[in-house]
């Protein structure tokens, strides 16, 4: 089980990798995540399942490298397992035909946008897609969002490919242009979302985000995963990952994802001490 | 002649035994068992202690009533094997029972030898844990045959005391059992709540050997209710009954301004970065948890002891409990109470909570806390706490920690079709046999009963198991 049967790279430090996981697959539904843990002394981080395979039993996950685990995923080769893979957790996203929903993904999060694309287009909506990343190289899944998409709208801060410009002013665009907009779902970095919602709110728009708070066991037990929505404390792995993005206490969450800056460090420069570590390709490295 | 040469000088009695420990002040820094565990010679000074009762009370304390005196008996013969198996009949997990159930409160509160003013009660759990331990540690490998598999399945929620004594109930009677854990790790409270200088975790590892030894199936990563709801557990995987031991873990907080601020942890995640995750190895594993200078313990209870406790040998400084009451009230084991003033944990007491102060970039900083009196008795029969008008004051810290209960987890409860809960979400069961409103649906452990102990989830367990039994037409 978790054996990881395809793997590849998807631009620098982000890779997409297809695991044999029959029973998340089986279970899955857009909106929901996974834990995992790489080795025995390894940490539970979740991640946000990109695809899944029922008839396979595969499921999909995409990484950026960041951390430790990151890292040390990202030099797992085909046929490695992952020591644990728990899922599917989380409530699944609402789907239903809502008429038009704009998906806004950035960077890392087109690929938990994308199954929530595919539900929303699957419910009958209208979907306009705008994805968004610093520069040309860093795009990913443009084509798998475009298969489920209406119309598909791709910037970058750079200008490298597409519009020039954040997601936040193509988003913006079709407001004053006056596209009827049903619903709005962000995921992304959390200044993003943040900016996201603060366009919406403007436009007085319904906004669901994905939120990514640190998470130990992801079932309710420890409240690693606070969040404050609408004034009240919820908790990420079961009441969400989603949350009315408009009610979402961003600069708390910031502050709470920053929590372990300098053991991330540490633990990050311990891996490359090992075996396995020197084997990765940091940025600025070999 | 005097009169002392002539009558028998009276034999002293001996007084009950201690338990050998570590030294407070090098085990507040390490994560190896607190207690040592009796030698052969004090277990047999301490057997000598038990006066063999007809109608012996100490069992009535028991809520699994193990047969106190003939183990201990078998002791004092020097049958050390057999003790064991006399305690394993009511009792699966002695080696567990003996390190931590509140026995102060349950066998030796009710032992003649300890009755008031006569001196200090039978050390019951401290033998159990000797034989337990002897017995393992000269272990045969012989076991009794399993009977024929009967065709019937049971499937279990949770690895906690309660499902693994279920299972190990039913696997003996030929029924198959799979057991379906939400974390990496099997043993429920017992891996990633108590900690390892009062459970070694491999004690618990080898108590899920033994099950699997004996046929018992395990799925960990199966969170029930996300993955497969109990109605498809029977519907679809064709179990014949299921038993739901999800326990109750559902942190509860103060709900004051500051608590969400970092450092500020559940009792929960702390415990399980530090016993789970094993954060203290830190960065030989890859789990952090804070290490706090300065750490404040919300609480009174075991888990508030259990956290203070922790955090000292995580490299805290100053490791504080914080609690509205007085030390007469406080709800923790006398014995963790004095294992923690031992090691150096303070107690900063009639203090209640009122605020958790930040810094800019989110971090706690310090707490503010109410000055409190005992009032009246409330219905509970303690004295309740009551404002002083206007006494506050702040205490620095940086890693806050909240140990202040735990309410049920609604995953499972909430998943299942019609299962009726009470007002605090706990499912409803019969204390007696389990049974819930559902058919073929049977519940036990904190689930059921809010948090409660060890021995209470593993006496339901085996109470569901033998109501189980009971429908299957198995004796
Ligand atoms: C820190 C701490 C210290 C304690 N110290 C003591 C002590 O010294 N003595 C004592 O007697 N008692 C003590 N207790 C209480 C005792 O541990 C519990 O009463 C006991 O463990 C309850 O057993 P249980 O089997 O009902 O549940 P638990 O031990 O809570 O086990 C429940 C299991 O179910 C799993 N689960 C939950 N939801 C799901 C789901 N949806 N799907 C699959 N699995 C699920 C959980 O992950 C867990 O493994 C302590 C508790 C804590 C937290
Ligand atoms: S991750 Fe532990 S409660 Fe959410």
């Amino acid at each position: 089980m978790f054996e990881i049967l395809q793997k590849e790279r998807l631009g620098p430090g982000v890779n997409r990798a297809v695991i044999s996981a029959p029973d998340i697959a089986r279970a899955h539904k857009p909106g929901q995540f996974i834990i995992l843990r790489t080795h025995n002394d390894g940490e539970r981080i979740p991640l946000t399942v990109a695809d899944k395979d029922a008839d396979k039993g595969t499921i999909t996950l995409v990484w950026q490298e960041v951390g430790a685990t990151t890292y040390y995923m990202g030099t797992m080769a085909v046929g490695e397992k992952f020591q644990d893979i728990c899922g599917p957790l989380g409530k699944p996203t609402h789907l239903e035909k809502f008429g038009t929903v704009v998906g806004v993904g950035g960077g890392i999060g087109v690929a938990p946008l994308y199954p929530i694309t595919k539900g929303m287009h699957d419910a009958g909506n209208q979907v306009i897609s705008i994805i968004g990343a610093r520069t040309e190289g860093l795009l990913i899944m443009t084509e798998d969002i475009k298969k489920v998409s209406d119309e598909l709208i791709i910037s970058t801060d750079d200008g490298s490919f597409g519009v020039h410009g954040f997601v936040t002013q193509v988003l913006q665009g079709l407001i004053d242009k006056g596209t009827k907009i049903d619903l709005v779902v962000a995921i992304g970095p959390v200044p993003m979302m943040k900016a996201v919602c603060g366009v919406t709110k403007k436009a007085n728009l319904p906004t669901v985000v994905s939120l990514n708070p640190i998470m130990v066991d992801g079932t309710g037990m420890c409240g690693a995963c606070r969040v404050e929505v609408a004034g009240k404390t919820m908790f990420g792995c079961v009441d969400g990952p989603e949350f009315d993005g408009l009610q979402v206490d961003f600069d708390l969450l910031m502050k709470r994802l920053a929590m372990y800056k300098g053991p991330e460090l540490i633990a990050l420069n311990n891996f490359r001490e090992t075996p396995r570590g020197c084997k990765c390709s940091f940025p600025g490295g070999a | 002649m005097s009169d002392q040469e002539t009558k028998p000088a009276k034999k002293p009695k001996t007084p009950r035994q201690k338990m050998p420990e570590q030294n407070p002040i090098e085990r507040a820094h390490n994560f190896y068992e607190v207690a040592l565990g009796y030698d052969n010679d004090l277990a047999l000074l301490e057997a000598s202690r038990c006066l063999q009762c007809k109608k012996p009370s100490c069992m009535k304390g028991c809520p699994v009533e193990v047969d106190i005196p003939d183990f201990i008996s078998l002791v004092k013969s020097g049958d050390l094997m057999g003790a064991a198996w006399k305690i394993k009949e009511k009792n699966t997990l002695p080696r567990i029972a003996g390190r931590v159930c509140p026995q102060e409160s349950q066998c030796e509160s009710k032992c003649v030898v300890g009755a008031k003013g006569k001196g200090e009660p039978c050390a019951i759990g401290r033998l159990e844990r000797y034989v337990a331990d002897y017995a393992a540690l000269h272990d045969d490998g012989k076991r009794p045959e399993l009977p024929k598999p009967t065709g019937l399945k049971v499937g279990v929620v949770g690895s906690g005391p309660a499902g693994l004594t279920l299972a190990g109930a039913l696997i003996k009677k030929g029924v198959a059992v799979t057991v379906f854990e939400a974390l990496h790790e099997l043993g429920g409270v017992l891996v990633y709540g108590i900690p390892e200088f009062r459970l070694p975790k491999a004690i618990v590892r080898a108590e899920v050997d033994e099950l699997i030894r004996m046929g018992v199936e395990f799925k960990t990563n199966w969170v029930v209710g996300r993955i497969e709801t109990v109605d498809d557990m029977l519907e679809k995987r064709k179990f014949d009954g299921v038993f739901i031991g999800s326990g109750a873990g559902a942190p509860l907080f103060l709900r004051i301004p500051g608590e969400n601020l970092n450092g500020v942890y559940s009792a929960n995640e702390f415990l399980t970065r530090a016993n789970l995750m094993k954060a203290y190895k830190f960065p030989e594993t890859d789990t952090p948890v804070a290490k706090g200078r300065r750490v404040v313990v919300f609480g009174g209870g075991n888990v508030a002891m259990d956290s203070a406790r922790t955090a000292l040998r995580l490299g805290a400084q100053e490791s504080t409990i914080v609690y509205r009451r007085t030390m007469e009230e406080l709800p923790a084991r006398t014995e963790e109470v004095h294992h923690a003033i031992e090691e150096g944990v303070k107690f900063q007491l009639l203090n209640s909570p009122t605020e958790i102060v930040g810094n800019e970039t989110g971090w706690a900083v310090g707490v503010n806390v109410q000055m409190m009196k005992l009032g009246e008795p409330d219905a509970s029969g303690r004295r309740r706490p009551v404002e002083i008008p206007g006494e506050t004051a702040q205490i620095e810290c940086d890693t806050v920690i909240v140990a202040i209960g735990n309410a049920a987890n609604p995953l499972v409860p909430t998943s299942t079709k019609n299962l009726e809960t009470n007002k605090w979400g706990n499912i409803v069961a019969d204390l007696e046999t389990g049974k819930t409103s559902r058919d073929r649906i049977w519940a036990g452990g904190d689930i059921v009963t809010g948090a409660a102990t060890v021995i209470l989830a593993m006496g339901a367990g085996r109470k569901a198991a033998l109501s189980m039994l009971k429908t299957f037409g198995i004796s």
